[in-house]
């Protein structure tokens, strides 16, 4: 697995502390890490190589904070560069001014444009519209087929056409697409989807026919739809496309598996479009207008890991988790009565499946995203009860706590001796753990200290 | 504990933006070269094979998807040779080069599985839009034309029209296909096409499996399952399970193969997309890593258009030769 950028940069700064500012020599291998984690997550290398001279010259000189470790002062520069570089436009769409307004949809074979195309609908559908989906693929075998389907399952108009027996190719292309929008002044539907065949861009006579579809729809949009998988050739496609057709916009796809997703950092800046939405699964409602922060965080390796974090500060009692994090790290640990107090700030955070499903991927929450499914949410509640039916007394020393007073926490808390004890050994190995904690980077702490809780609970 | 870990977001500077953009376009339609154009660079400028040499020749293996730790390991070795040997000038860098990797390749190449009693049980599986379906109706037609009798399972129920694009591909081959009706069981329509194939006689049995993330457990654990039930009526089965990957595909193509492996017992890839300007490279991450063979790959939408896999012509490709 990948490790963490934070891990790697710790490790490549620990002969920094203690020095002023941040110097060419100084952070060299730091640097180096940078680049390894960008083009591992399949940034493209030239995209690569300017990023690094960016974050350089704005590394260099830095005065070390005290306040920050070098560590994450790095990180910031990174993350500050990453989400320039991803722009902050969010799902702006162009409507026409006299409707219908066209949305070209355009891409490589494989990348989802027919499921986007479907997704796209069902959205606009949310927001109000009217709109009318055709497929223009008269290529590939049960394309207009597969489009029909969809469209039936979200209720979305289609402009089925006739072939007539005419043959493949871009007069019975540009006759359904005319047809369509047609169709759709009749219909009164105020946007017309146009979904096209899957198309290599060293394709000259389908990219032709791209820019004659083009030419007689004058679409308000058109999105260039790419697999959040795609390697260093990301940009070469995406050029190309560019270049014929201009662009107006980037839809990434399959965002929900763990691809880093760095060929968006490759495409919109091959294109200079921004990306308009993300695709997070096969359903007609994984569909999500895209925000630049996420994905970095996943570039980083950090999972989504800010939302959590905003979520934690505004949701949080700060003061209470930081005398937890004190007493847990120091040598007298944390009560069950300390434990119960974070178990209730977790609550309110969500619930603990979505929880888990914003840590990253890597480092020391390795697993726990894929652990999220099989997590039993009252298993909460009843490790709560438990503790209520503890005196308060028990609950400050629980090594007090013998065979009959857990046979009467068992009972008052509607459980069974047995699920007493897995928590009283639980609560031991936690207090166990965070006590030799001290080590830990900044951040791997400050996330332990507020959720360390959940991971011997997930069985 | 935002602030001070990446500071607000709303902070982003604003200004230099333009003129990083523009470096950015300039930097990035430098990729256009393919390695081979990338490597010819390298080879023009050095009379000699220095160290700058090896470092533009790892930044050119990147640049083609494969991958950071391959391509070190792969300069490393050149490095090695370099100062036992010496490597006298760029063309034999670039023999050395393609010899290495051609290795890699040549190291997972083994024979096909025996088949104890027909049908030869072939699962193809992969995430979504790689190619599944196109390749199973290739490939079917690639076996009738070695005069075997093929047979085609529609295991993938789920997506919206993958059986009809089968059954176009089934005509096109001449090949029957068993079938069910979109949602339902995969594992039910395998066991009736295992059957059907074992009581006809059928050389081969091409199963088409749903597209599907390497990441949804359930779903892979339903892959498991097909395979499972295939054992249970083929004891030996499936033979060959192929992971169909797009030549597209970036890093993320080792976890690809990782996971499909643990779930559905991966034997080999077939490599799509060939026709396009990306290369494949991960392929030579994923053999060197996880001792995968290549099988197959893909070079275009006509039903001819599936080779078996050739070490020599790939790496040439690679290269640019």
């Amino acid at each position: 697995m990948f490790e963490n950028l934070s891990e790697k940069l710790q490790r490549a700064f620990k002969n920094l502390r203690g020095q002023g500012t941040m110097t060419e020599e100084n952070i060299q291998e730091a640097l180096r890490e940078i680049r390894v984690a960008l083009l591992e997550a399949d940034v493209n290398l030239n995209v690569v190589k300017d990023l690094i001279d960016h974050i350089r010259e704005k590394a260099i000189g830095q005065e070390v904070m005290t306040a920050l470790s070098p560590t994450e002062q790095v990180i910031k520069i990174v993350h500050d560069e990453l989400v320039t570089l991803l722009g902050k436009d969010t799902a702006r769409f162009q409507f026409a001014s006299r409707p219908p307004t066209v949305i070209l949809m355009a891409g490589l074979q494989g990348s989802g444009k027919t499921t986007t195309s479907g997704k796209l609908a069902a959205w606009l559908q949310k927001g109000g519209h009217r709109p009318m989906l055709v497929s223009v693929d008269v290529y590939r075998p049960a394309a207009r087929e597969q489009l029909r389907v969809v469209a039936q399952s979200i209720k979305a108009n289609i402009y089925q056409g006739d072939t007539k027996g005419e043959p493949a190719g871009t007069p019975l292309v540009e006759r359904l697409a005319k047809e369509a929008r047609r169709e759709a002044v009749i219909t009164g539907c105020d946007t017309l989807i146009v979904d096209t065949a899957g198309r290599l861009h060293i394709d000259s006579d389908l990219m032709d026919e791209m820019a004659k579809l083009k030419a007689l729809l004058s679409p308000q949009e058109i999105l260039f739809v790419a697999d959040a998988m795609t390697g260093q050739d990301a940009v070469r496609s995406a050029e190309e496309f560019h270049r014929r057709l201009a662009l107006t916009g980037i839809v990434l796809t399959k965002m929900d598996g763990d691809a880093r997703g760095g060929a968006a950092l490759s495409i919109r800046h091959v294109t200079g479009q921004p990306v308009k939405f993300i695709g997070m699964g096969e359903k007609p409602d994984a569909f999500e207008p895209f925000h630049p922060d996420r994905i970095v965080g996943r570039i980083l390796g950090h999972g989504d890991i800010m939302s959590l974090m905003e979520r934690a500060e505004e949701k949080l009692d700060r003061k209470k988790s930081e005398e937890f994090a004190r007493k847990a790290l120091s040598g007298d640990g944390f009560s069950l009565e300390d434990f119960r107090d974070q178990l209730r700030q977790i609550k309110k955070l969500g619930s603990l499946q979505s929880i888990m499903k914003m840590l990253p991927s890597v480092g020391p929450f390795a697993g726990m995203q894929q652990m999220a499914d099989q997590v039993d949410e009252k298993q909460f509640t009843r490790v709560e009860a438990i503790i209520n039916s503890m005196t308060q007394k028990e609950r400050n020393h629980h090594e007090i706590i013998s065979g009959s007073r857990r046979k009467r926490i068992a009972n008052g808390s509607g459980t069974t001796v047995q699920e007493v004890n897995q928590l009283l050994r639980q609560y031991a190995q936690m207090r166990k753990m965070f006590k030799g904690m001290g080590k830990g980077g900044m951040m791997q702490r400050r996330a332990m200290g507020m959720l360390g809780g959940m991971k011997g609970m997930g069985r | 504990m935002i602030q001070t870990l990446f500071g607000s977001l709303n902070e982003a500077q604003e200004p230099q933006k333009k003129g990083f953009f523009d470096r950015m376009k300039q930097a990035v339609s430098r990729t256009r070269e393919s390695l081979g154009e990338r490597i010819e660079g390298v080879i023009a400028l050095t009379r000699e094979v220095d160290e700058a040499a090896l470092e533009d020749l790892e930044m050119s293996l990147i640049a083609s998807d494969i991958g950071v730790t391959t391509a070190a390991e792969i300069i490393e070795r050149l490095r090695d040779r370099g100062k036992r040997q010496g490597i006298r000038n760029g063309a034999e860098l670039k023999d050395l080069l393609r010899e290495h990797l051609k290795q890699i390749l040549d190291e997972q190449q083994r024979p096909v599985a025996k088949v104890a009693a027909p049908p030869e049980v072939i699962m193809m599986v992969g995430v979504n839009g790689t190619g599944k379906t196109t390749t199973s109706g290739k490939l079917a037609a690639w076996y009738r034309a070695q005069a075997k009798t093929v047979l085609m399972c529609a295991a993938d129920t789920f997506r919206a029209a993958a059986i009809e694009q089968l059954e176009v591909w089934g005509e096109r081959s001449g090949v029957e296909i068993v079938r069910t009706k979109q949602g339902g069981d995969p594992s039910a329509v395998l066991f009736d096409a295992l059957q059907a194939a074992k009581s006809r006689h059928n050389d081969v049995l091409i199963v088409d499996t749903a597209g599907r993330l390497h990441t949804k457990n359930s779903l892979m654990a339903e892959l498991d399952k097909m395979r499972r039930t295939t054992q249970r009526i083929i004891p030996d089965a499936p033979h060959e399970v192929l992971l169909v990957m797009d030549a597209t595909t970036g890093q993320n193509g080792l976890q690809q193969a990782r996971l499909f492996t643990e779930s559905a017992g991966v034997t080999g890839i077939v490599l799509t997309k060939l026709d396009g300007t990306a290369k494949g490279g991960i392929a030579i991450a994923i053999a060197r890593e996880l001792k995968l063979p290549v099988r197959f790959v893909g070079v275009g939408e006509k039903i001819e258009d599936i080779l078996p896999f050739d070490s020599g012509a790939f790496v040439d490709s690679l290269l640019g030769n």
